[in-house]
């Protein structure tokens, strides 16, 4: 059965249409959320995505957190609803302290936008059907990517660093994290775009690995 | 009325890549020996005053102006009774 997921739009969001349609090439019922409304409405899962909130104004992802609809996704949250912050997303969700840590400029103070290779570092609801050690392909884009956490080991015993980046560190993040959950795994960030990778025309499908908890649920028996 | 200067700067233990592209730039003007630059951002507002100020100005801080996770910040007020005419 198709899951209905939520797409919340910001003033400056950007990649909320690429995100619909990656959502529903994996097979889900993608809507966008408005980001002044208030609830959810039922959806069963939400992505919050890329772009530049409120202009990053003051840090990115800093003003988002106070947009109505967020209440709604904290609560989401709370309950055990599957978020996920991508890029810009990320940011809101470290910022609205959704999740640990927070990032800040690059480390080269170049937004850097190619290809990279993340590997997979432990399970959660959104790469449900990738197992530890799996090395995707992904893009990212961004200015503001270099994850700070003043206790990476410690958050990876917890099993809460879900993405490394495999070969070269673009951003100066901490032991090379490029994504990270929430301590009970629903609530997850990470700066590359599955979105953007989820046709074998435009640079490849990995993304879709990414994207498991818009899949359909599998059928009782 | 008081008006409130805060600054936000990086924590001490993360690395300031902005602070870096300065210190490197000075020695190319003649200003040798130039270290631990740091670039942080400098916030002025004007607020009611009152007992509870430092209160307010250090909850506005953590809360909003700087991120707890990266920054540290201080503070320190301009002028009492302040009426800017600008």
């Amino acid at each position: 059965m198709s899951r209905r997921v939520g797409v919340v739009q910001f003033p400056g969001s950007c990649d909320e249409r690429d995100a619909l349609h990656a959502l529903a090439l994996v097979g889900a019922e993608p809507e966008l959320l408005w980001h002044a409304e208030a609830e959810l409405r039922g959806v069963d899962a939400v992505v919050v995505p890329g772009g530049f909130t409120y202009g990053d104004y003051l840090r990115a992802g800093a003003l988002a957190r106070f947009a109505p609809i967020m209440g709604a996704v904290a609560q989401f949250a709370a309950e055990g609803g599957p978020v996920l912050g991508i890029c810009n997303g990320f940011q809101v969700l470290c910022e609205a302290r959704l999740l640990p840590g927070a990032l800040t400029e690059n480390v080269t103070l170049r937004f850097v936008h190619r290809a990279v290779d993340v590997r997979v570092e432990a399970t959660n609801p959104w790469s449900a059907g990738l197992v530890p050690g799996a090395t995707l392909t992904v893009p990212i884009k961004h200015g503001e990517g270099r994850y700070v956490h003043p206790d990476p080991q410690g958050l990876a015993d917890a099993g809460q660093v879900w993405l490394r980046y495999a070969d070269d560190n673009p951003n100066g993040s901490v032991a090379d994290i490029a994504g990270v959950t929430n301590a009970a795994g629903n609530v997850a960030g990470l700066m590359p775009h599955p979105e953007h990778a989820v046709d074998p025309l435009l640079g490849g499908t990995d993304g879709r690995g990414l994207l498991a908890a818009a899949a359909p649920a599998p059928a009782a028996h | 009325m008081v008006r409130v200067a805060i600054d936000v700067l990086l924590k001490d233990e993360i690395l300031d890549p902005q602070g870096q592209a300065i210190e490197r730039a000075l020695p190319q003007l003649g200003f040798e020996d130039v270290r631990e630059v740091r670039v942080g951002k400098h916030v002025e507002l004007t607020l009611p005053a009152g007992d509870d100020l430092a209160e307010r100005v250090e909850a506005m801080a953590d809360q909003l102006l700087a991120n707890p996770v990266i920054e540290s910040f201080t503070y320190r007020v301009l002028d009492e009774d302040h009426d800017r005419a600008r």
